[in-house]
């Protein structure tokens, strides 16, 4: 096992290859990723892929596009959960859907998917406002297992209950339990909620603008970008979104230190909810 | 009690982990600050999970330095007070700015003490000090580790005299720290610190 006490600098060096080495043999690009986020992925997958070094995974991950793909799922962080951060889906429900319901069709961006459980609580949310018929959701994001998972719309059923609780306090107008089947400790999500989505794999770090969009929610994604990567996912959106379109990003992210702070006006500060200027 | 190991020392930097017992001692060590110190000191205090935090107001009433929750890609600035928020990890990059990360827990909390400890011995090395009082967990233990083996400074709260002194005691079984003092000493060194900047 590593010991990540010693020679800090030798690890650094490690790391940056690995990443320069998935890049180029598997054209993810990793490199303008927050460094201290990425680096604690690393060492951690180092210790569940049995490697005693960077330079060890690093040989595996070029010859073995299995042990990448096992990389590829602690590099990218799965934490989420059904309406997260309530308060968010309140606000979006009260002071988003109203401009929402102005236009005969819709088009919404989830940029960072993940494993879909900020699609279904998009998708129940503009059910109960009479939107999801008419509107087209864009899931995207760069881990296929993650899209995967995403797609099929199942859930351990033990989480259910935190999640009624979110979807209560986001304003929800029914029974959460409404929403899917119980089975073998699972939840299995209404299947007609995702009638409309398109799942994509898309990176904000190396793809472009595919769509006009009226939304675009990417929350605790940028997070782990560095500021460069963080204005071309910015960039992205602003092209992206339409004429006064908004935007949702998490309770801890903001605009405020990229070159986009006077692009978006504040709709609800305390939730991250932006509208284009 | 200022050992002579401070002259080696040119630090730019404070971090403080803590948890049961956090508030009272951190504003014994910090509340007497002069408006006029230099370093940036950034604390990691464990606190009940989705409890909106007061602790920016309570520290700010009580101390006379610019108090902040650290905020994801914030440039780091001298002479002020910054606390982790809730629900996310604070970590700090190589050019001295935050980031936050909803990774999973480390020793059952986020934020963690170990991950900011960890982030900031790599991103200030030797430039560091690191400080770890009274609590309930191991969180900080191999935080402290790291600073030290980066070339920082590492300074634990006495373990007889901390509310709790399980975490204090825990960092100094897995690698003994440059000094254990009392809180009335870490204020000192504090104001000593700035001194060797």
């Amino acid at each position: 096992m590593i010991d990540q006490h010693r020679d800090p600098n030798s690890i650094d060096i490690e790391l940056q290859l690995l990443i320069q080495a998935i890049y180029i043999k598997y054209s993810y690009d990793f490199r303008n990723y927050a460094g201290a986020s990425v680096k604690r992925r690393v060492l951690h997958a180092l210790r569940q892929l049995s490697c005693s070094s960077i330079s060890e995974l690093q040989a595996r991950v070029l010859h073995d596009p299995d042990t990448f793909t096992a990389l590829l799922q602690y590099l990218t962080v799965p934490t989420t959960e059904m309406f997260r951060d309530p308060l968010y889906f309140l606000a979006l429900r009260e002071q988003v859907v109203p401009f929402l319901k102005t236009y005969p069709s819709l088009k919404i961006w989830i940029a960072g998917c993940s494993t879909g459980e900020e699609l279904y609580s998009m998708a129940i949310l503009l059910r109960e406002e009479g939107l999801l018929e008419r509107s087209i959701i864009y899931a995207t994001d760069i881990n296929p297992q993650s899209l995967e998972k995403a797609r099929k719309g199942i859930f351990s059923l033990d989480k259910m209950r935190a999640y009624t609780a979110n979807y209560q306090t986001a304003g929800g107008k029914h029974a959460f339990s409404d929403y899917y089947t119980a089975a073998y400790e699972s939840a299995l999500f209404d299947r007609s909620l995702c009638e409309n989505v398109t799942f994509a794999d898309h990176s904000l770090a190396t793809d472009n603008v595919f769509a006009e969009t009226h939304l675009v929610c990417c929350r605790n994604v940028m997070i782990y970008f560095n500021q460069a990567l963080q204005e071309r996912a910015l960039g992205l959106f602003h092209e992206s979104l339409c004429h006064r379109g908004f935007l949702g990003l998490g309770s801890k992210e903001s605009i405020d230190f990229s070159s986009y702070a006077n692009r978006f006006e504040a709709l609800v500060k305390p939730q991250r909810l932006y509208r284009k200027r | 009690m200022a050992s002579f190991k401070l002259h080696d020392h040119k630090i730019n930097a404070i971090v403080i982990g803590t948890s049961a017992g956090g508030i009272r001692a951190l504003l014994k060590i910090l509340s007497p600050l002069p408006p006029t110190y230099k370093l940036p000191i950034i604390i990691v205090l464990h606190l009940p999970h989705n409890r909106e935090s007061k602790l920016i107001d309570v520290f700010q009433y009580h101390c006379s330095l610019p108090v902040r929750e650290a905020q994801d890609k914030e440039h780091i600035n001298a002479g002020t007070l910054y606390f982790a928020g809730t629900g996310y990890h604070l970590s700090i990059e190589h050019d001295l700015s935050f980031s936050l990360s909803c990774e999973e827990h480390v020793s059952f909390a986020r934020p963690s003490i170990d991950v900011l400890m960890q982030s900031a011995a790599d991103a200030y090395g030797q430039g560091l000090a690191g400080f770890l009082l009274t609590g309930a967990n191991h969180d900080g233990a191999d935080g402290m580790a790291c600073i030290k083996a980066a070339g920082g400074l590492t300074i634990v709260q006495d373990p007889n005299e901390a509310e709790i002194p399980l975490m204090p005691q825990a960092a100094i079984n897995l690698r003994e720290p440059d000094m254990i003092l009392s809180l009335n000493e870490i204020h000192a060194l504090l104001v000593d610190l700035e001194s060797c900047k």
